[in-house]
């Protein structure tokens, strides 16, 4: 783990690395405080548009704050998805910066959950899907052949649309199931990891009193924060989130939108969202997917999320903003 | 505001006034004449049941139930051979038919590809649709001498001193029963645990996977614990079937009214004892015993199945109840 902190810190400063481009052809730096940089060309569009929406406020507050721990990049490179023989996603080449939050929208049907799915090989799971190019953790090649699956999933966490915890668990052992998963039988850790996950994902004063309570009592809200909880606990390096707030009311959704905000200095988090406000509220950068005349989706384009929700590039994009189809 | 087409207020005139409301009574009063049959069959059977054993119930009283001499010629009558049989056989053919039958669930649910799957979960329900007498037939000829030579001697000579393997090792007993059973039981057990395990939400499975959770794992952590109570009522189910099974238990026991812990030893079940001496039961109170075991066997079953369904519809219940949530 310190070896692959020491190569991201590496990676970071490249503001704006060319897509597919290997981690180390980047320019290294040795001052951790300085990777809070790729944050400040995000910011400057906003000053650019002079818009007054709450989004640009919190998005110009990332800018200030400071990286606590560094996590990494993901690249994924000429990305096509299968069910069976049907293509959904075509040719995906989209890079995800480290330390900030990704959000993916685009209209019902253009892919964005497999595109998710396909970072953590959960696409796979399900029987007749398969994957063709390849995606890029840290530099490392998910889908080489060889590389375990359960590994991958271990370095990238995932957060699912409905809260799923294990509903017979206790709230304690939901926290900390993969680190038992993985052999880890010491009760103190366990308990330290069970309460820094919980603080993490703001549950912790909700539940400190009946950690052995079992997890699927709590209220859906809280329910979800669990699952963030289980997911960070096992100290991901990404986090995926498939529209984490899509079954939640909307005070829930504030909560699990102010949890994305403070976990960003700590991980890189990939967000799914069919709702547009929301990916303007916490997001850094935003790709836009849409499906084509063959029903595969495809990426029209990405880039900071003030530019795409004010100044797109693309026709498409600007038209699906604006809420003319989708 | 134009005025309605002429067949419009046709339509709607003759809906006003013909609206056929006999078929609905009708059809009413046949669905809760079906259904009040059901039970007074019910009804009728319990009632005729306790009537007839009341005379044994009235000689033999409560000592019935520990009584272990079942002599007709002297008029005692005790039931606790019978009892002690079918618990033995039935709890026995349970365990061993829950441990095989949930491994075959898995395999249909977990693992088994589509085109492997659906000929084996038919083979397994074809179990169920083989007649107990085809099955008691195995047991005698192949069965039975199979376990001889090949189980019951080795284990006689070599752990003979155990109570569980002594006596004579013949083939027709206890232990060729509880094969036999189990054999029978196992496809109630596999079909109703593959529905439960088939009804685990895969959010469950992914839960479990996106922590990095191998197949297994998965299935311990993510599949089992919500499936459980479904297993237990399918293994009670089963035990409903194995208390009742009459006529493949009644060829392989050896029919001897005889309280051993041996497996080799011969014994008798509650359902055989009816089965084989109804015809023999020449004075009025030799009958009414006889009726009162089926009373009792009447009381059992009900019990078990109620208790089994009881648990099967709470999983059920609890799975829908959470999809609707979303």
């Amino acid at each position: 783990m310190t070896l692959m902190t020491e190569q991201t810190s590496n990676a970071l400063p490249a503001a704006d690395p060319p897509a597919g481009g290997p981690p180390t052809a980047s320019v290294p730096t040795a001052d951790p405080p300085a990777t809070a940089a790729p944050a400040a060309p995000q910011a400057a569009p906003i000053a650019q548009a002079g818009s007054s929406h709450a989004r640009t406020i919190a998005v110009a507050e990332h800018a200030a704050v400071t990286i606590e721990h560094v996590a990494v990049g993901v690249e994924i490179e000429h990305l096509n998805a299968y069910y069976g023989q049907h293509l959904v996603l075509r040719d995906i080449t989209l890079s995800v910066r480290p330390n900030s939050v990704t959000a993916i929208i685009g209209p019902s049907g253009c892919g964005k959950s497999t595109l998710i799915r396909c970072l953590n090989r959960m696409h796979e799971v399900t029987p007749g899907a398969r994957v063709e190019g390849q995606v890029r953790l840290d530099g490392d090649p998910i889908y080489a052949p060889g590389v375990d699956p359960v590994v991958v999933r271990q370095r990238i966490g995932m957060v699912f649309q409905r809260p799923n915890p294990f509903p017979t668990m206790s709230i304690f052992d939901n926290v900390v199931a993969g680190l038992k998963l993985a052999g880890i039988r010491d009760r103190a850790l366990l308990e330290q990891v069970a309460e820094r996950s919980l603080r993490r994902a703001a549950l912790w004063d909700e539940v400190h009193d009946k950690l052995h309570a079992p997890g699927g009592a709590l209220s859906g809200g809280q329910q979800q924060r669990l699952c963030i909880a289980r997911a960070i606990a096992v100290e991901p390096e990404v986090i995926l989130m498939d529209e984490p707030a899509s079954a939640l009311d909307p005070m829930s959704t504030l909560r699990i939108e102010e949890l994305i905000d403070a976990l960003r200095t700590s991980y890189t988090i990939v967000i799914v969202t069919h709702n547009m406000q929301q990916a303007a509220r916490v997001s850094d950068r935003t790709a836009f997917l849409t499906v084509g005349e063959d029903r595969a989706g495809y990426l029209v384009e990405e880039g900071p999320t003030a530019q795409i929700f004010t100044n797109p590039r693309r026709r498409l994009t600007e038209d699906y903003i604006s809420g003319r189809f989708g | 505001m134009t005025a309605l087409p002429a067949e419009a207020r046709r339509v709607r005139t003759l809906l006003a006034e013909h609206r056929p409301r006999h078929g609905e009574s009708l059809f009413r009063g046949l669905v809760v004449l079906a259904s009040l049959t059901v039970l007074a069959v019910i009804a009728g059977l319990v009632l005729v049941i306790a009537k007839e054993s009341l005379l044994g119930i009235a000689h033999n009283g409560v000592a019935f139930l520990w009584g272990t001499t079942w002599d007709p010629v002297h008029s005692v009558f005790g039931a606790l051979p019978f009892i002690y049989g079918t618990i033995l056989t039935a709890t026995s053919a349970l365990v061993l038919a829950t441990l095989i039958g949930v491994g075959v669930a898995l395999f249909l649910v977990e693992l088994a590809p589509g085109w492997l799957a659906r000929p084996i979960g038919f083979m397994v329900e074809m179990l169920a649709a083989i007649p107990s007498v085809v099955y008691g037939l195995w047991g005698i000829f192949v069965l039975a001498p199979w376990l001889r030579a090949y189980v019951e001697a080795p284990l006689h000579d070599r752990l003979g001193a155990l109570p569980f393997f002594s006596g004579n090792p013949i083939g027709i007993g206890n232990m060729a029963a509880i094969v036999v059973l189990t054999i029978m039981v196992l496809p109630t057990v596999a079909a109703v645990s593959r529905d439960v395990i088939a009804a685990v939400p895969d959010s469950q499975r992914e839960a479990a996977l996106a922590i990095g959770a191998t197949r297994w794992e998965m299935i311990r952590v993510g599949v089992l614990p919500y499936a459980r109570s479904g297993i237990l009522g399918a293994g009670i189910l089963g035990l409903a079937r194995g208390v009742g099974e009459t006529m493949a238990v009644t060829m392989v026991i050896g029919n001897a009214p005889t309280i051993s812990p041996s497996l080799f030893a011969q014994g008798y079940t509650m359902a055989s004892v009816i089965a084989n001496e109804f015809t023999e039961a020449t004075t009025d109170l030799y009958r009414s015993s006889l009726i009162e075991i089926g009373l009792l066997l009447l009381i059992i079953t009900l019990f078990i199945n109620a208790v089994a369904r009881l648990l099967v519809w709470r999983v059920a219940y609890s799975a829908t109840s959470r999809s609707l949530l979303a």
